[in-house]
């Protein structure tokens, strides 16, 4: 093994964590913006990197300092990390590449490099939470990304964009200090931070109640950041109001990472160690998860605002990926870690193309962008392919996760059918607002001239239709993310006896 | 264990909530932010009353037999602090910002102003 390749786990954050000061000093925006982009895509290229080397069998394991741990901080980079580290940097070099249009019109040419500078640390924050092996740098991490986007939604050109992201920054906060004192708590039993060191030790403590309360504060604050039902109140605002390509990036990795972390600590740490802890880890998730489900879908029904629609469907997804967690089976995890890849690639897309009508249409609301198809034929057709994909249409990425989460449901007997119920009752409510999207874009009466509206420009188009065509690959050729989220099932719930 | 040997711990639960109390049921953000802050305060106390051991020292190696406090919570600490005060400034930050563009710190005014 070359040292290089020994580096990776650092490297991924380490790249963009130093190239964001630099890209601050760089002053004509587009020389920003060519550094961020770079930064971005050699990140991508290192999750590749990983990937491939985690699908050959390889495990990374990176001493910081050269410390050994437990005592040191340790990166550890697996099947699961990976598949997180792919959404992660893949979602901000599309979002990145496409944007360059959508960020002039948000962002005015002299705080790019600042804005640019802000989006290399949230990418290096969310991508050392799936890294890091070590409770506390996590949430040095989780802070470090939760105030770059902070930053960088309150960069967006309307003013309801500032009571949002106040709300988000005081949720955020309670949440990630939630997580804080659940981690005090089992340092305070176990005298270790690291993961692994965590889940064997916290099986040689006697007294187990303050474990539980850490179980408990942990999965609250880690719900908090993830947007689950109830305490999602802080997203749609944040997305809805946040410059384009933040939606982007955020709708498709932020909360994402939230769950990896509350599935790695539930599961791997807690799950061997408290009794019980598969029947109250379902009974607390799974009931949200279903109100979730059909709260974001019906609310996303009567939405009149494209993006806040968008981001009401985004609480529903949640709730599917908890609902596959919540079963506690292998079957189960790899459905809920399958559709945390399957909706970033649809929801991202979406959002892409949300940016693309974004560039010509006058507002956000449905009526707004009536007609819009007939001038921007392209982004009118990404959009349908990644509705699909969300709808969960065969031959689409969203087909596969919902097919292994309504086969994982129908293992568990009578309650597996009641949650197939709800799963199709949600899909079909699905299919009902982008329907909505649908029908206004192709059929709805233009509201304003649209003689000046014309297609979005060449380079959004192409990203936008990449990571269309990613739906239907990965809906037609899925064995990548299904090796990954398999291998994720086992690594979560420990090897399969 | 009696209650005044967790004296400490019952400071921690009752600055969270006084805390937690603040952020939610004051409209004006500025309070919002200083609950926020004691919130976060409560914690740090945690974190180091764990580390604390009586008559412990400096952890510096002597000859003679000593017992001293660990020192990796005071750490963690110092780095949940910078946290803390990042996140304060930039709450504080977007507060400016609010005062700009609505003229007002008060939730109540600010959802009334955006409903129009």
């Amino acid at each position: 093994m070359t040292t290089i390749a020994h580096h990776l786990p650092a490297l991924q954050v380490i790249v963009p964590m130093l190239t964001a000061p630099l890209v601050m000093l760089l002053k004509p925006a587009g020389l920003a913006r060519a550094a961020a982009i770079a930064a971005s895509l050699f990140a991508f290229a290192i999750a590749i990197a990983m990937t491939m080397g985690v699908l050959d069998g390889h495990i990374y394991t990176y001493r910081m300092g050269s410390w050994p741990a437990p005592y040191g901080i340790e990166l550890a980079v697996d099947r699961f990390s990976v598949l997180v580290l792919l959404i992660v940097t893949g979602a901000s070099s599309f979002a990145l590449l496409a944007g360059q249009r959508s960020v002039d019109a948000d962002i005015s040419h002299d705080r790019q490099p600042l804005f640019y500078s802000a989006w290399l640390l949230a990418l290096a924050g969310l991508s050392g939470i799936p890294v890091s092996a070590d409770a506390f740098n996590i949430f040095v991490f989780m802070e470090i990304s939760s105030l770059a986007s902070y930053v960088l939604i309150a960069g967006g050109s309307n003013r309801r964009a500032l009571p949002a992201v106040f709300k988000y920054l005081i949720m955020g906060t309670i949440g990630a200090t939630f997580y804080l004192i659940g981690i005090g708590l089992i340092y305070l039993m176990t005298g270790t931070l690291n993961l692994e060191d965590m889940a064997q030790r916290i099986s040689g403590v006697e007294d187990v109640n303050p474990i539980i309360v850490a179980a408990g504060f942990v999965t609250v604050g880690l719900a908090l950041k993830a947007a689950i039902f109830p305490l999602h109140v802080w997203l749609p605002n944040a997305y809805t109001y946040a410059p384009n390509t933040v939606t982007v990036f955020l709708a498709a990795c932020g909360t994402k990472v939230s769950i990896y972390l509350l599935l790695r600590f539930d599961l791997a740490v807690f799950q061997g160690n408290l009794v019980e802890h598969a029947f109250h880890f379902a009974a607390f998730l799974m009931p949200l998860a279903v109100l979730g489900i059909l709260v974001g879908s019906t609310v996303a029904m009567f939405e009149k605002d494209i993006k806040r629609l968008l981001a009401y469907s985004s609480i529903a997804q949640i709730g599917y990926i908890l609902l596959g967690a919540s079963l506690v089976t292998i079957a189960g995890l790899t459905a809920s870690t399958l559709h945390i890849f399957n909706h970033a690639l649809a929801k991202g897309t979406l959002f892409l193309a949300v940016a693309c009508l974004a560039t010509q249409c006058t507002g956000y609301r449905l009526s707004q962008l009536g007609g819009a198809a007939k001038k921007m034929p392209w982004t009118a057709g990404a959009l349908v392919v990644s509705g699909f994909s969300l709808i969960g249409i065969p031959g689409t990425a969203g087909f596969i996760s919902k097919w292994y989460l309504i086969s994982a449901a129908y293992e568990q007997g009578s309650l597996g059918i009641a949650l197939i119920v709800v799963l199709v009752i949600s899909s079909l409510m699905a299919v009902v607002y982008i329907w909505r999207i649908v029908e206004s874009i192709y059929f709805g009466e233009p509201t304003s001239d649209l003689s000046s509206v014309r297609e979005a420009p060449i380079a959004m188009l192409v990203l936008t239709w990449a990571a269309a065509l990613l739906n239907i690959y990965f809906g037609l050729v899925p064995e990548l993310p299904v090796s990954l989220s398999s291998s994720a099932a086992d690594i979560l719930l420990g090897p399969t006896p | 264990m009696n209650v005044l040997g967790l004296f400490y711990y019952w400071v921690f639960a009752v600055l969270l909530m006084v805390g937690f109390y603040a952020v939610i049921a004051k409209p004006n953000y500025v309070k919002k932010l200083i609950g926020l802050s004691i919130f976060q305060a409560a914690v740090f106390l945690l974190y180091i009353t764990m580390g604390k051991i009586e008559d412990g020292t400096a952890p510096i190696f002597q000859a003679a037999e000593n017992v001293y406090s660990n020192p990796l919570p005071q750490v963690l600490i110092l780095t949940a602090i910078v946290v803390g005060i990042s996140t304060t400034a930039l709450g504080l930050g977007i507060v400016v910002r609010i005062r700009e563009e609505y003229g007002s710190i008060e939730e109540t005014d600010i959802k009334e102003r955006d409903r129009k």
